[in-house]
């Protein structure tokens, strides 16, 4: 850029960006900041910002009074469960979308993405009968099944456009060499793919981890994860700000920090592509 | 080349995922099909016989019908509004140069991956209750009475807490699109003597149209479906009862499933008119 910026204009810049940012984080900080409050501190007014009896005590409150960790844990399986099942399945799909394209690929990622277009609640009775069917009411492997087929579209989509980036006379050199099908997947495109395939892994936990329908709807007390978690204190728990802050403080913490760091795969991943 | 052998092989390495989401795709969707086609109480006698198009009538006749298609356009339109205008404000703020770039973003972003419920939660308690909630507090502070909003303003709360969840994704993708920019164009019509607002409107907001578009299109399917926000806030009282929470309650609350299902298939509907001019742009990228 050949624009020449003055300090001056640099400085308002930063200051009002730095403002606006701080505003819309300021919720989550304030939670943050709430949870290590005693109750009393949390209601206070005038509001306490940073003055205050800091206290850990609402995170061992929150783990004894509802065993937060088994829906961690249940949260972990079903979202690091559903991508990894997604990923095995996506991969042989992708891969052969983007190195062995015939005239129906195109019509067949289309598909794939207008089953991403089905509003959930439509098909509400008809998975919660399957579910009853099957055993998989209030299951673990019944949530890591669903969360994969609806996030499968968006982890092919994704897979799809990193593999397409990968210069085909690569692989036409590794064939001509005498490479095998599958020499040639496993030595020469999965190494230049794993960027795009952690990406996408990375995106993928985050939908899942954050899915708020079907955890809410197809789970009660066993393989409730931390959306289903955090529902149960709509009331009157929610009046403790304090516990309420160290239970969502601890839901959303992990995957905040993965979500900085995927925060360019968000654009390609939920664009389907559309913008770049 | 492809061979054949590879061809073969690429179908197979296919199949999978295809027949998954067509199971997936299909059979929910012949089932809600079939039900809403039936008479069917789960807790008062099971399916008591065909019904004809009773429940798709029965549906849009309902008097929680119109306010629940009034709710769901207030929502969405509320949402899509305040995400755009400011999505597309917030983007070119911070493609200006400034010191800590990168963490502005970080902050901004950060909404995005907070779990539904959690907004819903801290917002609905924390900010907005009238009698310890912040912006009470500040009603307070300046000699105001506070409202309380869930029950007095319940779409202002909800789109407030929709927006603050959607607003980063508008940014994000408004910012790559800003960021893809020719500056060339930019500087040319500057050098030319082109006032701000006019390189603004004349450059700048044409090359944004197709992102916004996208944001558009993407954000109504996924905000004609939320859920969890008004699960854990109104639970659809006060007027806030939107399309999805209707039928969520007439399947599984009042468990008439014949009903629900009817809505369910003009959900599936509306979402799908969306999605097709969502396709179209997203095909013609494909091509490209």
């Amino acid at each position: 850029m050949a624009r020449s910026i003055t300090t001056k204009r640099k400085t308002i810049n930063t200051a009002f960006a730095w403002a606006v940012g701080l505003l819309i984080f300021f919720p989550i900080l304030w939670t943050i900041l709430t949870s290590f409050k005693t109750e009393a501190d949390a209601i206070a007014f005038p509001p306490k910002f940073l003055f205050f009896d800091w206290t850990l005590e609402n995170y061992a409150v929150v783990q004894e009074r509802s065993d937060y960790m088994r829906f961690l844990w249940n949260s972990i399986i079903i979202a690091g469960g559903s991508t990894l099942l997604g990923i095995i399945i996506a991969i042989p799909a992708a891969w052969s979308m983007a190195f062995v394209p015939s005239r129906r690929t195109k019509d067949i990622l289309m598909w794939m993405l207008s089953t991403k277009m089905l509003p959930a609640v439509g098909v509400l009775y008809p998975m919660y009968l399957i579910f009853i069917k099957l055993g998989w009411l209030d299951t673990r492997i019944g949530l890591v099944i669903v969360l994969m087929l609806i996030n499968l579209p968006i982890i092919i989509w994704m897979l799809y456009t990193y593999f397409k980036e990968i210069p085909g006379e690569i692989l036409e050199a590794a064939r001509m060499d005498g490479a095998s099908l599958k020499s040639e997947i496993l030595y020469v495109l999965t190494p230049m793919a794993v960027p795009g395939i952690a990406s996408t892994i990375l995106l993928n936990v985050i939908l899942a981890w954050n899915e708020a329908f079907w955890t809410l709807n197809l789970t009660a007390a066993n393989a409730a994860p931390l959306t289903a978690f955090i529902a149960s204190y709509s009331s009157p728990e929610g009046l403790f700000y304090a516990k309420l802050s160290a239970a969502s403080t601890m839901a959303i913490a992990p995957i905040l920090i993965m979500g900085w760091f995927s925060q360019k795969q968000l654009v390609r991943g939920l664009t389907f592509g559309a913008v770049k | 080349m492809a061979t054949k052998a590879s061809r073969t092989a690429a179908r197979i390495m296919m199949a999978p995922a295809v027949i998954l989401l067509l199971g997936w795709m299909l059979v929910p969707l012949i089932m809600t099909l079939w039900f809403s086609f039936r008479n069917y109480l789960p807790l008062r006698g099971g399916d008591l016989g065909f019904a004809g198009f009773d429940n798709y009538v029965r549906f849009v006749t309902s008097s929680a019908f119109w306010p629940a298609v009034m709710a769901t356009m207030i929502i969405v339109v509320g949402t899509l509004v305040i995400t755009v205008v400011l999505g597309v404000l917030l983007a070119l703020l911070l493609d200006q140069p400034m010191w800590g770039q990168g963490i502005v973003r970080i902050l901004v972003i950060a909404p995005f991956f907070v779990m539904p419920t959690v907004s819903g939660l801290v917002w609905k308690n924390m900010f907005l209750d009238s009698v310890n909630g912040l912006f009470a507090h500040i009603a307070r502070f300046i000699g105001a009475t506070p409202v309380e909003w869930m029950i007095e303003a319940p779409f202002f709360s909800i789109i407030l807490i929709v927006s603050w969840q959607w607003l980063p994704f508008a940014t994000l993708i408004l910012l790559t699109a800003i960021q893809s920019l020719d500056s060339e164009q930019l500087e040319a019509a500057e050098i030319d003597g082109a006032p701000k607002i006019k390189r603004f409107w004349y450059i700048i907001v044409p090359h944004l149209g197709r992102a916004i578009t996208v944001v558009i299109l993407i954000q109504t399917i996924f905000l004609l479906s939320i859920f969890a926000e008004i699960y854990v806030t109104t639970a659809g009282a006060f007027g806030s009862k939107t399309l999805t929470y209707l039928i969520f309650q007439r399947v599984l609350e009042s468990q008439n499933v014949g009903l629900g299902s009817a809505g369910g298939v003009y959900a599936i509907i509306l979402a799908n008119i969306v999605a097709i001019f969502l396709m179209r742009i997203v095909g013609k990228n494909l091509d490209s």
